[in-house]
């Protein structure tokens, strides 16, 4: 006969290593039926699109969305097909991904890495989301990845432009198609060095997390191998609303150039105090005072103004650039919703039909399948111009647009003006540069 | 030197802001002992009367230009505003380019009406509830109404400029022996100063020197007595909150050129505005007025890149310009609990 011997040790052991089990996520204990997390069974395949749909990158995400939404209309043989017409892989057919037709769920990520994995989470675990794609901060791109790496999908990032995101946070299940600091850099330099000179004092507030801090060494680094000197370098809070405190130590600092390494409405506050402390008006060192901003959006460009008049920066993407790619989504775009895209919405536009040609090529969702079809794809037509993605960082690389304020726009739309197509070449850089250091792609993380 | 002056000048206009809210805080709090989160929103409605004044004077018809092209190559709609087809090109484009001075007018109605409802509508009933209520429910408040902003504006900053008039920036070095283009400062933010100094000298003139104001202050000193005497304090205590909903407004208003207004900036200044509350002293309208600036200076002192890196390297505080303020209130309320000007017996057992 045997004898059962339950003590309060054994109980609390057995209690704790099952509690431990019960309260694993779901997402990384996927069911050993499936290859892959959420391996679509049915007719249909769902994507998530995590955008900021509240906050202060509201009015970024809601053009993510609109966007994101007419590729997956393209996708399923809605509307005129856009881009599908004119990217060079046929794979696509415009009968959805795999012959699947495709769904999609929203998420908000309101600007806060908590928020949007929450949100990502939220869309893998009870929707099946099979990929994520959106964000409009680096903070949020590198949490969200981080965090799709560990679930089993993919990411296809979208506005993102930390080095970091590709750099040291880069993961196997991560993919970004927007450019970054260090090309916003390579492309800015030269043309700043023939509107300005090589001899130049440059003064830089940046923002403090992490997109701040990497495009200011990429930007100072830039700026500084064309001859210019780095007089200093403020970190401003996100949550700073009036730089008034900030702009007037600029004044006396003997600098002649103002770098603004902010975003959002960070930037339109910026420059605006800028603007009203009359550092344009200033002549220093015998030259006139310049402000650039390296990273330019077509809504910021909006919520500036007139002041952004002149002023330099740098673009992945403007729907006024002459190409069949830009033609074909400009048109869709604009005729279904009335105005032309930003440059946040093209992104996630192309890495929407990007993950799904890689689908279709790779003849699987598995994520390690689609990473695989990615890597080192070289592909047109979708605006860019020739793009290659780069197996050793999941970056892609491409042409980087130079743009500035318009002096004379001629409607609301009008506020940048092309400067320079910068070639793919000068903003290449290798997958070892002391930038993007320190970080391991690893293993493509299939899920189940 | 030129430069501790520049910081001085830059507390001074933040300071008028926090100043201006914090009156009208202090105002709603010494009359009906209502703690109202709310108040910041209040400011930001301000801020978009002025982007609604600005929207309706642009105002315009559409006419097809064949000869230019649209994004997607269509004939160009051009936009005509109204008001210059009626008063010719250049008094329409001046009566829109002065579009924040006359949204003054518009806001004081506006404040007053809003500030009117949400007292009559909502707060009356939270008079005799705990302050924990009374947070929670103009909280609530306050993210309805910056709710209902971003859904009909936007979440982007909106331009809200300054009369062409007021742009550029007066030359304070020149005028005292410093090299010129040293020492400057923009004038819509001299305008902003003196707009808050005078908003500021005119309410405590009004609760001074009228009898309304009198009564006004008698109410706030000893509720009950003032009822006994026959007077109806709760219909002069609801327009005080009428006042301080349009002093906050008016703050608004006149911020937009200065910043670019967007949904969140009443939350922004609230949480500022209530440590100035608390510095000033909890009811005290020249505490809040003298807490207001005091903080503004500091603030702005703090984010000077020489005090900053001090700070960083010598006391191992970084980022002493976000927490400056905080710190300050504590060294304050340890030492003078009631604040810099608080009266005994305002929130006390």
């Amino acid at each position: 006969m045997s004898k059962l011997d339950v003590t309060r040790r054994s109980v609390l052991k057995t209690g704790s290593v099952a509690g431990a089990g019960l309260a694993l996520p779901t997402i990384f204990t996927a069911s050993s039926a499936a290859a892959y997390t959420n391996e679509p069974t049915g007719g249909t395949v769902t994507l998530g699109f995590n955008v900021p749909q509240t906050g202060p990158y509201a009015d970024e995400g809601n053009d993510e969305l609109l966007a994101q939404q007419l590729a997956v209309d393209h996708l399923n043989g809605v509307g005129d097909g856009g881009c599908l017409n004119t990217f060079t892989s046929k794979a696509l057919k415009g009968n959805g991904i795999l012959g699947k037709q495709v769904e999609f769920v929203t998420g908000d990520t309101q600007t806060k890495s908590d928020a949007a994995r929450a949100s990502a989470k939220s869309m893998i675990e009870k929707d099946g989301a099979i990929m994520i794609n959106g964000g409009s901060s680096s903070g949020v791109a590198i949490a969200v990845q981080g965090l799709c790496q560990d679930a089993g999908v993919i990411f296809m990032a979208g506005l993102t432009h930390s080095n970091d995101t590709t750099g040291k946070d880069k993961k196997a299940n991560g993919f970004r198609h927007f450019f970054n600091g260090y090309m916003s850099g390579a492309a800015l330099a030269p043309v700043l060095e023939k509107e300005y000179g090589s001899d130049r004092r440059a003064y830089h507030l940046t923002a403090d997390y992490t997109w701040g801090w990497t495009q200011q060494e990429s930007i100072a680094a830039a700026t500084e191998a064309i001859g210019w000197e780095t007089v200093n370098n403020v970190l401003t809070p996100l949550a700073s609303t009036d730089f008034s405190s900030y702009i007037t130590p600029v004044l006396n600092s003997g600098a002649d150039v103002l770098v603004l390494n902010h975003y959002g409405g960070n930037m339109v506050n910026s420059l605006t105090n800028a603007i009203q402390f009359g550092l344009l008006d200033k002549l220093v060192n015998g030259k006139d005072f310049k402000i650039v901003v390296p990273l330019y959006s077509e809504l910021m460009a909006a919520g500036a103004g007139e002041n952004i008049k002149g002023v330099f920066g740098s673009m992945n993407w403007n729907w006024q650039l002459q190409n069949a790619g830009t033609a074909a989504f400009v048109k869709s775009f604009g005729e279904k919703y009335g105005k032309p895209p930003s440059n946040s919405a093209q992104t996630c536009y192309a890495q929407t039909l990007l993950y799904a040609d890689a689908c279709e090529r790779a003849g699987t969702f598995n994520p390690c399948g689609v990473g695989e079809a990615l890597e080192d794809f070289e592909f047109d037509g979708l605006g860019n111009g020739p793009t290659w993605y780069r197996g050793a960082d999941h970056q892609c690389f491409k042409d980087v647009l130079v743009v500035k304020g318009a002096e004379n726009p001629t409607n609301a739309y009008d506020t940048l003006e092309i400067v320079e197509i910068t070639p793919r070449a000068q903003v290449e850089y290798d997958p070892e540069h002391p930038m993007f250091a320190g970080g391991n792609l690893g293993k493509c993380n299939p899920g189940a | 030197m030129d430069a501790l002056i520049l910081q001085v000048l830059n507390g001074l206009d933040k300071g008028s802001a926090y100043a201006l809210i914090a009156l009208g805080l202090t105002l709603i709090f010494g009359t009906l002992g209502v703690v109202n989160f709310a108040h910041g929103a209040l400011f930001m409605i301000g801020a978009f009367c002025a982007v609604t004044v600005q929207r309706l004077l642009s105002l315009s018809f559409v006419t097809v230009d064949e000869t230019q092209k649209d994004f997607l190559g269509k004939p160009l709609k051009v936009e005509t505003p109204y008001v210059e087809a009626w008063f010719g090109p250049e008094v329409g484009a001046a009566i829109i380019d002065w579009s924040v001075p006359l949204a003054i007018i518009f806001a004081i109605p506006i404040m007053l009406a809003v500030g009117f409802i949400m007292e009559r509508g909502l707060i009356k009933h939270f008079y005799k509830r705990e302050h924990a209520d009374q947070i929670l429910v103009t909280f609530g408040l306050a993210i309805v109404l910056q709710e209902l902003v971003k859904h009909y504006y936007g979440a982007n900053p909106i331009p809200t400029p300054a009369p062409d008039a007021f742009k550029g920036s007066f030359d304070f070095g020149a005028l005292i022996g410093f090299d010129p283009n040293t020492i400057i400062y923009p004038y819509w933010r001299l305008v902003y100063f003196a707009f808050s100094a005078v908003i500021i000298a005119g309410v405590f003139s009004f609760l001074r020197f009228t009898t309304f104001g009198m009564v006004v202050r008698a109410g706030m000193a000893d509720r009950e007595t003032v009822g006994l005497l026959g007077i109806n304090i709760d219909r002069r205590f609801t327009i005080m909150f009428g006042i301080a909903a349009a002093v906050a407004g008016l703050a608004g208003v006149m911020y937009t050129p200065i910043n670019s207004p967007n949904y969140h900036m009443g939350m922004d200044f609230l949480v500022l505005s209530f440590v100035v509350v608390v510095v000033g002293g909890m009811g005290s309208l020249p505490g809040a007025v003298l807490a207001g600036f005091l903080l503004g200076i500091l603030e702005s002192f703090a984010s000077f890149s020489p005090i900053k890196n001090f700070f960083e390297n010598w006391l191992f505080l970084p980022s002493i310009d976000q927490i400056i303020i905080y710190l300050v209130a504590i060294v304050i309320l340890l030492t003078r609990p009631r604040g810099l000007m608080g009266r005994k017996g305002v929130m006390e057992e």
